[in-house]
């Protein structure tokens, strides 16, 4: 077990080039993967079962639905789990890290059981294990843009708390144009430029008058809120047509959708996914390997540095705060065109938040941002699934667990969560 | 702040002598941040005023014959502003229409009404401003205040006085809990205090969700996620008569504005707060803890959070749901900010943003104006006093000398 190997002899003393020890991370999969020994494995009454459904009848390639024994299946996961912390804690120990793999299959295992257990029993239901991905990766698109958007703006410094307010402006204007025009297509144009419009004010009161970059935040979104909301009751309560529900269909791409599991919930999505993983590639690729990424990055760490090699520093900053105002907006875009809803007063109930806990633990990193979206898009989905077989654990916390997740991250329990170190601060030359 | 607002139209132009003298104290009431906080409102009731007439149905209408017959466009404008203007006045101020003196003076009692947590909560943040802490979580605070005290209020049958004063303790203390852990994980894990009481406050929200799916607290015979009524012994009474709504803690909160002021300008205790809030590493030097300063700001700051949560459990709803903190955390944000974090200046923007909030009805009945309305100005006005040069470059102020630091 991981406590023990954490007590086992210390190595030879450690050079400088050798990182030190890091036991934190396996003992908490530890500690989980224990939890779920007992809860998920040991707590399964024997001789339940649950059943998998893993294709929809719906699908190209038909395969069968699985039927597993509970208590087995819930405790050889969670020892897959138990295994993977030790293989941590014994890495660790060499001090080497783990690849990426190892939190993903780790996850997997104990999601696997809590479903086992979730599921048992009930012959009546099933877990539908692509529908959970499905709505896993769709209720994370807003937070995937939103988190992408306070990436870029935090890595050249710029505090952005409006993410909210960038969705909510997003969501308002791509309803509103997509009614006008009867297309819904063309709300995705119009939502980054109500996003980008939130940025632009963000970024000059934040640059021009150096107003606390938390304060301005707070105060956008109390604002879009108040104008949306205030829209919405007027003009577009008294003429209906302002404000339809349009939908934009589902673009299967040809083969890759017809990929077992997979491929319907990857590539058979509408326009705005897609358009979310080219972001994603790009701005993972383009801030971290380009030389505009370094420039965003030096402006964000050392703004004077950059200052001193001729980078302009408020206008980087400025730029990168109404970019990413824009991509917030567009994921506003998923709350109305994209998922053929109307607007609705404070559509976006918090969802700006989730986006900026998303970006922290995914360490201000595109690729971070897309994983930790998909974590907490998945406990949403998990949240609707339990709810719909009627398990004993009570949604909210299931709601609560992003934030819990990113508070363990910020206190550094687990990880450590480092934001660049200009953020907030305004350059005053 | 009107005061001043007239003396600028007094501008005096005398003899040589006098002049310089006169001209220096206008200079200085201009350059004064009451003049940009006075100038600040005026622009949002302008700006809120031309999302108005956009608005009105029939600006709109004579707008297309604009041109034929503009008159037309004008008086429908004037129609539009002087409905939304009056019913914004009758419903905050003084109604000029009611037949009694009581029910005349009404709408003021409900400004002080909704005031009332806006003041416990703005003194909260404000404290915490002057520390230098930036609390997003007075939404969470107030919640979980609201559950304590409302729990306290309708589970426990106590003689009348004392359940009183233990459910507002109750408010104190689940708001100080609620603010305890930030403070803490700041101190000790150097956890940044935005992001935690973010998160927190949607932990609170989640929190009182479930509790009140439990039968502990849900009221007998509802399905909805509402608890009991709160005792009688344990809501405040009514200070104005029953006729009004306005009720203790409205005193209770005024107390607070008094302790608050003395704790921070005349105890040792606020001066080592605000020299943490100033200049951290100084203070360190001087031998203060900055983590122990941290830790219990953030626990008076959540107490009194938490009381923000006692008017509405104790005052006015009189008892819990997952909504009863409404915006106020947020709210209670702008109300710091405006009132520049001293008890006094809280205390008056808390006057100001309640009577907006308290116009809210009559808006909607006599105006066919929306709510919502009340939140663009709140959010504007604060947005102009945060960037003082913005307003003077608006309104052509002279520019202070030196420019001090806005706002946290």
């Amino acid at each position: 077990m991981t406590a023990t190997v954490a007590d086992a002899p210390a190595a030879p003393a450690p050079s400088v080039l050798i990182p030190p020890k890091k036991f934190g991370p396996s003992i908490a999969l530890g500690v989980i993967a224990l939890l779920s020994l007992v809860i998920f494995g040991l707590g399964t009454a024997s001789g339940a079962s649950t059943t998998f459904v893993v294709a929809r009848s719906t699908d190209f390639v038909h395969l069968p639905t699985y039927t597993a024994p509970s208590r087995l299946a819930a405790i050889l996961l969670s020892l897959v789990g138990l295994g993977l912390a030790g293989w941590a804690a014994y890495r660790a120990n060499q001090h080497r890290k783990v690849g990426i793999w190892l939190p993903v299959v780790y996850g997997m295992a104990i999601m696997g059981a809590l479903l086992t257990w979730a599921g048992a029993g009930r012959d009546a239901t099933s877990i539908q294990i692509t529908g959970l991905l499905t709505s896993s990766l769709f209720l994370a698109v807003p937070l995937v843009f939103g988190a992408l958007a306070g990436t870029l703006c935090e890595r050249s410094g710029i505090i952005n708390i409006a993410i909210e307010g960038q969705l909510l402006a997003g969501a308002f204007l791509a309803a509103l144009v997509a009614s006008m025009v009867g297309n819904a297509y063309v709300g995705l144009i119009a939502a980054p430029i109500a996003g980008a419009l939130v940025g632009l004010l963000l970024a000059i009161f934040a640059t021009k008058y150096w107003v606390n970059q938390i304060v301005v935040g707070v105060v956008l979104n109390m604002l879009v809120v108040g104008l949306t909301s205030f829209f919405f009751s007027t003009v577009m309560t008294e003429n209906g047509d302002l404000n339809q529900a349009l939908g934009m269909a589902k673009l299967p791409i040809p083969l890759l959708s017809s990929i077992p599991v997979l491929g319907p919930v990857l590539f058979n999505q509408n326009l705005l996914v897609y358009i979310l993983y080219v972001t994603v590639a790009v701005l993972q690729v383009m801030l971290f390997k380009s030389r505009w990424g370094l420039r965003v990055r030096a402006v964000g760490e050392h703004p004077k540095a950059a200052d001193t090699v001729g980078i302009n520093v408020n206008r980087t900053r400025v730029r990168n705060t109404v970019l990413g105002g824009a991509i917030a907006g567009l994921g506003g875009a998923f709350f109305t065109v994209a998922s053929g809803l109307a607007f609705g007063k404070e559509m976006t109930s918090g969802k700006g938040y989730i986006a900026l806990a998303a970006m922290i633990l995914g360490r201000w990193s595109p690729r971070g941002a897309l994983a930790a979206a998909l974590l907490f898009g998945f406990a949403d989905a998990l949240r609707a699934q339990l709810g719909a077989i009627g398990s004993p654990i009570p949604s909210q916390f299931l709601a609560m667990f992003p934030y819990i997740a990113t508070i363990f991250a910020v206190a550094g329990l687990v990880g450590h969560a480092r934001p660049p170190a200009a953020e907030g601060i305004p350059y005053k030359k | 702040m009107s005061e001043q607002g007239q003396t600028t139209e007094a501008a005096p132009e005398e003899e040589a002598p006098q002049e310089s003298r006169s001209r220096q104290v206008l200079r200085e009431i201009a350059e004064s941040s009451s003049m940009v906080v006075f100038m600040a409102i005026v622009a949002s009731m302008l700006i809120g005023g031309v999302l108005i007439i956009f608005a009105d149905e029939a600006v709109r209408d004579s707008a297309g014959y604009f041109f034929s017959r503009p008159s037309d466009t004008f008086s429908a404008i004037g129609d539009a502003l002087g409905s939304a203007y009056s019913a914004m006045f009758n419903g905050a101020v003084l109604n000029l229409e009611a037949e009694s003196f009581a029910a005349t003076i009404k709408p003021f009692t409900q400004t002080l009404t909704m005031a009332t947590p806006l003041i416990f909560a703005g003194l909260g943040l404000g404290l915490g401003f002057r520390a230098g802490l930036f609390n997003i979580g007075a939404q969470g605070q107030i919640l979980m205040g609201a559950t304590v005290g409302g729990y306290i209020g309708f589970a426990w049958d106590l003689p009348v006085g004392l359940h009183l004063l233990l459910a507002v303790l109750g408010c104190a203390l689940g708001g100080a809990l609620w603010g305890f852990i930030p403070g803490v994980l700041k101190a000790k894990r150097g956890a940044h205090e935005v992001i935690v009481t973010i998160m927190l406050n949607y932990v609170a929200l989640y929190l009182v969700a479930w509790l009140l799916s439990l039968d502990a607290f849900q009221r007998e015979g509802s399905d909805n996620p509402i608890s009991p009524v709160v005792a009688e012994t344990a809501q405040y009474p009514k200070i104005l008569g029953v006729q009004f709504n306005l009720h203790l803690g409205f005193v209770v909160a005024l107390l607070c504005a008094a302790g608050v002021w003395w704790l921070m300008e005349r105890s040792t205790l606020g001066f080592r707060l605000r020299a943490v809030g100033a200049n951290p590493s100084a203070a360190r030097t001087a031998g203060m803890s900055i983590g122990a300063a941290t830790i219990i700001t953030m626990v008076i700051a959540g107490a009194l959070a938490g009381l923000a949560g006692s008017a509405p459990v104790l005052g006015t709803q009189k008892f819990l749901t997952d909504s009863v903190a409404g915006s106020l955390g947020f709210d209670a944000i702008t109300v710091a900010l405006l009132g520049r974090s001293r008890p006094l200046g809280i205390v008056l923007a808390a006057i100001l943003f309640g009577g907006l909030q308290a116009s809210g009805p009559s808006l909607q009945v006599n105006a066919g104006l929306p709510v919502d309305i009340v939140v663009v100005i709140q959010a504007l006005i604060v947005l102009f006093i945060a960037a003082p040069p913005l307003v003077r470059a608006m309104f052509r102020l002279p520019a202070p000398a030196h420019e001090k630091e806005v706002a946290a």
